[in-house]
């Protein structure tokens, strides 16, 4: 069983968000990130698929659609790791509250609609601790959907899952995908804890609760200044 | 005696052996879509520190079957399409930590494996690969990598239908890598492990490390060790009579 960062008896935690494109999550955590900086925590963001280096690969691969499911699996597992080893952890030990949009779930749900075996996808991502506290933002699929598509000329290829051929039409192909991928996420939010938010209520509800959550799971006034404490 | 040798050379030999097919399969999970029976060429990997004479055996290999009427195709290390040119600036720099550059190395090889190697076996090629996913695998051992997701992670790479390695003590080593760049690369000193701030004591410990690696390796993925401190044409006859048997699927 993968252990937490509290379980690793690091001072700092670790809180994500998870859910599909368009669900909210990233407005969410943005504003989680903002009330905890106003008081004074020590708090650091990070975002799925954004590590320099790695990047440039991706993007090459994603533009000339040299990406196969494996591959595909592999370079956003080496983007990861290289957050990980370098951001991640050290500012974990160092006593940070870090929020990340997108951990690892995303991953897994991804790379196993596109056809890796699950098995192969958890123990590449075996280096890594769990989050202390995920929060799994549910919307309906269609307003998500609407979201995303609303406002954007056009779906880029691996974002729309073209890779896959579910069909010719990105849009069509986009909500097929989306919908595999709710499918996925949905099956493992028990196994690994999902704190689940209902992402059609608005905006300032959902953040009240986010707050509630982690005001009562994580004792804030241990990440201000430097007085460590590993008490959850 | 004379005359069939003169008849010999009018009349080159123009039949050309079919190999015989053999099962392939993936050492775990495998690659999404692809099945191991449609593979109808051979893998052939040749394993070995720099200046183990890897690459001259390849070549010679790359000759003789050629020769003999099968289609090559080489592949190595470092040189796929995706991410050849970004773990190149990573390695210079010095910059990423263990478990990512384990990670881009595998990418790189994924992308070989998935458009090179399978699509040239499904063709029928002889792929010639100068180092496989078991020279990875003992770079990450010696730097602590945890064994069982290394081999998760490689659960995707094709059983190879030979594999040489030829094994060159340390200190030959040194000598070759300076008759050829009077200069020992910084990587393959294993300089990043701080095992001695000394190039040539680093060198020999280093090596000494992945030789101890490829032996426990040989136990689980079972290849052929051969001795590298031989003449080139001792060697290469040597491999040449193993593949043979490949390809005699023997």
């Amino acid at each position: 069983m993968t252990k937490t960062f509290a379980q690793l008896g690091f001072p700092g935690r670790l809180i994500a968000v998870e859910g599909l494109d368009g669900s909210g999550k990233s407005t969410q955590i943005y504003l989680l990130k903002r009330w905890l900086e106003l008081q004074g925590l020590k708090v650091f963001f990070s975002e799925w698929n954004s590590s320099q280096l790695v990047k440039s690969a991706t993007s090459k691969g994603k533009k000339q659609a040299l990406l196969t499911p494996t591959t595909f699996s592999l370079i956003h597992a080496t983007d990861f790791a290289d957050r990980y080893e370098r951001q991640l952890v050290p500012l974990v030990r160092a006593g940070y509250v870090v929020l990340c949009d997108r951990y690892v779930f995303t991953a897994f749900a991804r790379d196993t609609v596109r056809g890796c075996p699950p098995e192969w996808v958890r123990k590449l991502y075996g280096f890594a601790a769990h989050p202390d506290l995920t929060f799994f933002f549910k919307a309906h699929l269609e307003i998500s959907l609407q979201r995303i598509l609303v406002g954007r000329p056009e779906l880029k290829f691996f974002e729309a899952g073209m890779d896959l051929k579910l069909s010719t039409d990105p849009e069509e192909s986009f909500r097929i995908f989306q919908g595999r991928l709710l499918e996925q996420y949905l099956a493992m939010s028990t196994e690994f804890n999902f704190h689940m938010v209902d992402a059609n209520q608005s905006i300032e509800v959902q953040q009240s609760l986010v707050r509630e959550v982690v005001a009562s799971r994580i004792h804030l006034g241990s990440y201000v200044d430097t007085g460590l404490t590993t008490q959850l | 005696m004379k005359r069939t040798t003169v008849k010999a050379r009018r009349k080159p030999a123009t039949k050309v052996l079919e190999p015989k097919r053999a099962k392939h399969s993936f050492y775990g999970h495998g690659l999404p879509g692809v099945d191991p029976d449609s593979l109808l060429g051979k893998l052939i990997v040749v394993e070995g520190a720099d200046g183990s004479g890897r690459s001259s055996q390849i070549a010679r290999l790359v000759q003789c079957l050629e020769g003999r009427g099968h289609a090559t195709i080489q592949v190595g290390l470092k040189r796929s399409t995706l991410v050849r040119e970004e773990l190149e600036r990573a390695q210079e720099g010095n910059i990423l930590s263990h478990t990512t550059m384990s990670l881009f190395y595998a990418t790189d090889f994924a992308d070989q494996l998935e458009n090179v190697i399978v699509p040239a076996l499904r063709a029928g090629f002889m792929v010639l690969a100068d180092r496989y996913i078991y020279t990875l695998m003992a770079r990450d051992l010696v730097r602590g990598a945890d064994e069982r997701w290394l081999k998760n992670l490689y659960g995707m790479a094709l059983v190879p239908d030979a594999v040489f390695y030829l094994k060159v003590s340390p200190e030959l080593l040194v000598q070759r890598n300076f008759a050829k760049n009077h200069a020992l690369d910084y990587w393959e000193s294993g300089m990043d492990l701080g095992l001695s701030r000394d190039m040539f004591d680093s060198f020999l410990k280093y090596q000494e490390m992945m030789i101890a690696q490829f032996e426990r390796l040989r136990r689980v993925y079972d290849f052929d060790i051969v001795d590298g401190s031989r003449s080139m044409e001792e060697i290469n006859a040597d491999l040449q009579r193993n593949i043979e048997a490949v390809l005699l699927g023997e």
